[in-house]
């Protein structure tokens, strides 16, 4: 056997899986996108735009998803960056490793579960039962934007931080010492050494939570109680309760191309930033 | 700095353990203490409810996480020794397959799938003989173990592919200066130094599995997995229960995810 074949053969059931489960479904969505609606739930193929068309009828959820999810991606990063450089420039060495760890760990626990835990804290008896007692009275948390918020930032805080911390982690610490040496204040040596070097690891990190809460569903079906709703929600409605499938696949197609500009526009902002883009992958 | 930093592990963590809290309480409301007791676990696990969804969680979190580290290593190796537009292609599958949300897989593989079994259905049932009941696909089991096979085996890719990269070459090309076979250096060079990253890709793979809510919602058909059992009860009301499977949940996540991380790091050094 040349190692052609064997290559060949090596990357069959792979390649095989790739095309049913992804590449043929996808094609499926994108051809049902510019079909019609039939009376039983199912699509008429046929070749209109019409689906698209109608598009505005869903402005709402795309309004939410292209507000929460920059201003989610933004305070994650406010909230990871400190952390970040603490774990990398200021962490005991002996300790790094363990306390990066968990950081990264409820990354890879159930979503849902975690969400579930925030239902229970912004619920009536968690957090505001707890101002009530302080005296506060009449706050609601839960079903508002801004449970939406904490629980996205809950969420993806994890995500943030790991890119951050790998870039940080790589920088010279000989061109912080050389910075003060030459009579640097710490915040001017912050800002034209430390945080420059960092771009990369920033850049991943947003682009990865972003990508990420584009498509996100259960964080707003959970924590926002139908009030805030985003793009994935109404993709649920659509394919589960109202099945209109050609609508909804206009959705997802919309969705999706949505997100491949929002994401090429972002990567030609940030190399003309001057920073190259790297790969770094959670674990 | 070390303040806001303990800060922010108290925010990563306290909820999580709130939840492991309230899962011990004795009392019926999910919301006061009354005492520690755990017979909200003895109540969950008799639950033939939960049971069942937790049998499907498993059987498809360790049939996907199977066939996708076995195919994904495939795969990665194979890509190792290949240049040119295949390797593209392949890069390109992978690409999408991490990057495309969730939900939008779920919604392909739930049409993709029924589009196609609406044609092959009658098809089957023309060529069964007469007198028999042709077998109907349909979504279910077949389907959530197939698509979350899909995207784990990209996972699986990136991460034995790392592992490769990192490999010192001059080991496989001393072993086929000795007269290995391209199979034995498999074997015995290639095969024993990547398989801390095929096991930690098979662990992260089934807490992955196990974890997934989005795609089982659309593509399990009338198969209920536990975190669907947990969204429904969610939409119900909190309770004490949830709490316990929750808990639960996430002990297993952890354990899996620990060993993952030794086996990684193990590897890691041991190829240095």
């Amino acid at each position: 056997m040349t190692q052609r074949t064997r290559n060949w053969l090596l990357l069959a059931p792979a390649g095989t899986w790739f095309l049913v489960m992804l590449i043929i479904p996808l094609t499926v969505v994108f051809i049902f996108s510019f079909g019609e609606r039939a009376p039983s739930g199912g699509v008429v193929p046929a070749f209109t735009f019409e689906q698209y068309a109608n598009l505005p009828a869903r402005w709402a959820a795309f309004k939410n998803t292209m507000t929460l999810a920059p201003v989610g991606t933004l305070s994650a990063l406010l909230i990871a960056y400190p952390l970040a450089y603490f774990l990398a420039v200021k962490a005991d060495p002996k300790w790094k490793t363990i306390l990066l760890v968990l950081v990264i760990v409820p990354f890879w626990t159930s979503i849902l579960i975690r969400s579930y835990a925030w239902i229970f804290l912004l619920g009536g008896r968690g957090i505001p039962a707890l101002l009530e007692w302080v005296g506060i009275e009449g706050i609601r948390l839960i079903n508002t934007p801004f449970a939406v918020l904490v629980g996205i930032i809950y969420g993806y805080l994890p995500l943030m931080v790991f890119p951050i911390y790998v870039s940080l982690d790589k920088l010279d610490k000989g061109l912080l010492e050389a910075s003060s040496d030459l009579g640097a204040k710490p915040w001017r040596t912050f800002l034209q050494i430390t945080l420059p070097l960092s771009i990369p690891g920033i850049a991943t990190g947003c682009m990865l939570v972003f990508i990420l809460l584009m498509g996100e569903y259960l964080i707003p079906a959970l924590l926002g109680g139908g009030k805030v709703f985003f793009v994935g929600n109404a993709l649920v409605d659509l394919f589960l309760q109202s099945r209109n499938w050609a609508y909804g696949s206009a959705v997802a197609v919309t969705l999706v191309v949505v997100m491949l500009i929002t994401v090429t526009v972002y990567m030609r902002l940030i190399s003309r930033l001057g920073a190259s883009r790297e790969d770094v992958s959670i674990m | 700095m070390r303040l806001y930093a303990v800060c922010v592990y108290l925010f990563l963590y306290i909820p999580i353990g709130v939840i492991a809290l309230f899962s011990f309480n004795a009392g019926r409301h999910a919301s006061q203490l009354q005492g520690f007791s755990t017979k909200w676990y003895g109540k969950a696990l008799n639950n033939p409810f939960v049971m069942d969804a937790l049998e499907t969680s498993l059987i498809v979190a360790f049939a996907a996480a199977l066939f996708a580290s076995v195919f994904g290593t495939m795969a990665a190796v194979a890509l190792q020794g290949i240049k040119g537009p295949v390797r593209t292609a392949f890069d390109l599958l992978i690409y999408v397959a991490v990057m495309i949300p969730g939900i939008v897989i779920g919604i392909a593989t739930l049409i993709g799938l029924v589009t196609v079994f609406d044609q092959l259905n009658p098809m089957i049932a023309a060529i069964w003989p007469n007198g028999f009941e042709p077998p109907k696909l349909r979504m279910g089991m077949g389907s959530l173990i197939a698509a979350h096979t899909m995207f784990l085996m990209a996972l699986v890719v990136i991460i034995v592919r790392a592992r490769l990269a990192g490999m010192d070459r001059a080991m496989t090309e001393a072993s086929s200066d000795l007269y290995a076979t391209p199979m034995g250096t498999f074997r015995q060079v290639t095969l024993p130094m990547i398989f801390p990253a095929i096991l930690a890709g098979f662990l992260l793979s089934f807490t992955f599995s196990f974890d997934d809510f989005i795609i089982a919602f659309f593509v399990a058909g009338s198969e209920t997995t536990l975190p669907i059992y947990v969204f429904s009860s969610i939409r119900r009301g909190v309770t004490p229960e949830i709490n316990a499977i929750g808990t639960m949940v996430l002990g297993v996540s952890l354990l899996m995810l620990i060993t993952a991380q030794v086996l990684l790091q193990r590897g890691g050094k041991k190829s240095r």
